[in-house]
């Protein structure tokens, strides 16, 4: 593998080295050396940066900055961030997860990409030393940015806000034939007053499921009251093929699951 | 291209190495080093063969690069005997017949002393999880789970 790596202390250097053709930034290694090790010529020099505040998790209150390098392994057991521990420990299995970051998981292609299902539920942004981009503007042109990912920021949802459901044929690790997330809110009266849901699986990378949340709004979480969601829920989906299942099994099953995750 | 030095500690013993840029962990230890014991099967981070312990924590040899190890402290299975005694897992695996074609051993072995180290009384759970990251064709899992169950008990009645 005639592959060189360099070492950059600030993003702000690795940036300016990352213009050069034929760079790709190294975060964990699970994407970009298993791309290399499969032969993809197009990467010839690899180049990551050091500095710390790409390792750092801050919980203010509510508030939670994830650096881009911090690993599924540390958010799975970081105790302010319990209520995404599940989506972090659907990445991979243990050496995985010790290994794949935050930043890589956004570009991560499906099937793979399950905590970028979560963060798109969560509404977070993605900070680059250029600014700060909401994360579904950042993924719907993902493979032209050519800043280095700094770090997500999100509130957190109420206790019990957020829900989070990986499939797969292989338990406990296996590759998602779909993943779910959604930050559900409810009024008093137990009727769902806002809903973000997002999906693995069902496009090229993770996309938000508008016409199920839409649907959602102003019904309660029984079996009747979700229906007109479940009948929406494949609205504008575009799954992916591969050996895990066929576009049209994740069609097939994603009401199935979107329901399950909803009176869960 | 100009060769990089590696420098790291490897099984107890210092090592250092000139590699060319990007060379992976797996092929730095098997090919510079002559640690023969991960073994690349996928080079893609889905089989768990390469996995050894780098500070600490369970990684994937052939998705690490050697150059991001400088200063590290790694463990490989060919490191876990001490005097030609064979550590309890390895003990276990053999007495439990969870080793057939031997080529996810390494891996099994490296993943299962993580759990061990850091759980050492694990349920059959832990041990599924922990171990679920690595892939065997040939025992069907269950020997290899018990074998990992049978080095707990083991360790802990020496502990005791």
């Amino acid at each position: 593998m005639a592959l060189a790596l360099q070492t950059f202390s600030t993003v702000k250097d690795a940036n300016a080295a990352l213009k050069a053709a034929g760079t790709r930034y190294l975060g964990g290694g699970t994407l970009v050396v298993r791309a290399a090790n499969e032969g993809d010529v197009s990467v010839s020099s690899l180049i990551r940066s050091t500095e710390p505040v790409l390792s750092a998790i801050t919980v203010s209150g509510s508030e939670v900055h994830i650096g881009a390098s911090v690993t599924m392994a540390a958010i799975a057991r970081h105790p302010d961030l319990a209520a995404l521990s599940g989506a972090a420990r659907a990445v991979g299995g243990p050496a995985i997860r010790n290994m794949a970051t935050v930043g890589g998981n956004l570009f991560a292609p499906a099937p793979y990409g399950d905590f970028t299902v979560a963060l798109l539920a969560l509404d977070a942004s993605v900070s680059t030393d250029g600014g700060d981009l909401p994360i579904e503007t950042f993924l719907a042109k993902r493979e032209s940015h050519h800043a280095i990912v700094t770090a997500v920021g999100f509130s957190l949802p109420v206790d019990g806000g957020f829900r989070f459901l990986k499939v797969s044929r292989v338990k406990p690790k296996g590759v998602s034939v779909l993943s779910i997330a959604a930050v559900l809110e409810q009024a008093p009266d137990g009727t769902v007053s806002s809903a973000r849901i997002a999906l693995g699986c069902m496009a090229d990378r993770s996309m938000r499921a508008k016409a199920a949340e839409k649907a959602l709004l102003g019904r309660k979480l029984t079996s009747d009251g979700i229906a007109p969601a479940l009948a929406a829920a494949s609205d504008g989906t575009s799954p992916v093929t591969d050996p895990i299942a066929s576009a049209w099994y994740r069609n097939e099953v994603l009401s199935v699951h979107l329901g399950r995750l909803l009176l869960g | 291209m100009a060769k990089v030095p590696v420098q790291f500690t490897l099984n107890g013993a210092e090592k250092a190495e000139f590699i060319d840029s990007g060379t992976t962990l797996l092929h730095a230890l098997r090919d510079k080093i002559g640690d023969t014991s991960p073994k690349g099967g996928c080079h893609q981070g889905t089989c768990g063969a390469c996995s050894v312990i780098i500070d600490g924590e369970l990684r994937l040899s052939c998705l690490t690069l050697a150059e991001t190890c400088n200063g590290a402290t790694i463990t490989t299975t060919s490191g876990l005997s001490e005097g030609g005694v064979l550590h309890p897992l390895q003990r276990a695996f053999l007495d439990a017949f969870a080793t057939q074609c031997g080529f996810c051993t390494p891996g099994m072995i490296m993943a299962a002393k993580v759990l061990l180290d850091h759980t050492p009384n694990p349920s059959r759970e832990d041990v599924v999880e922990a171990l679920s990251g690595n892939i065997c064709r040939c025992t069907g899992y269950e020997p290899i789970i018990q074998a990992v169950l049978t080095a707990a008990r083991s360790n802990s009645q020496h502990a005791a």
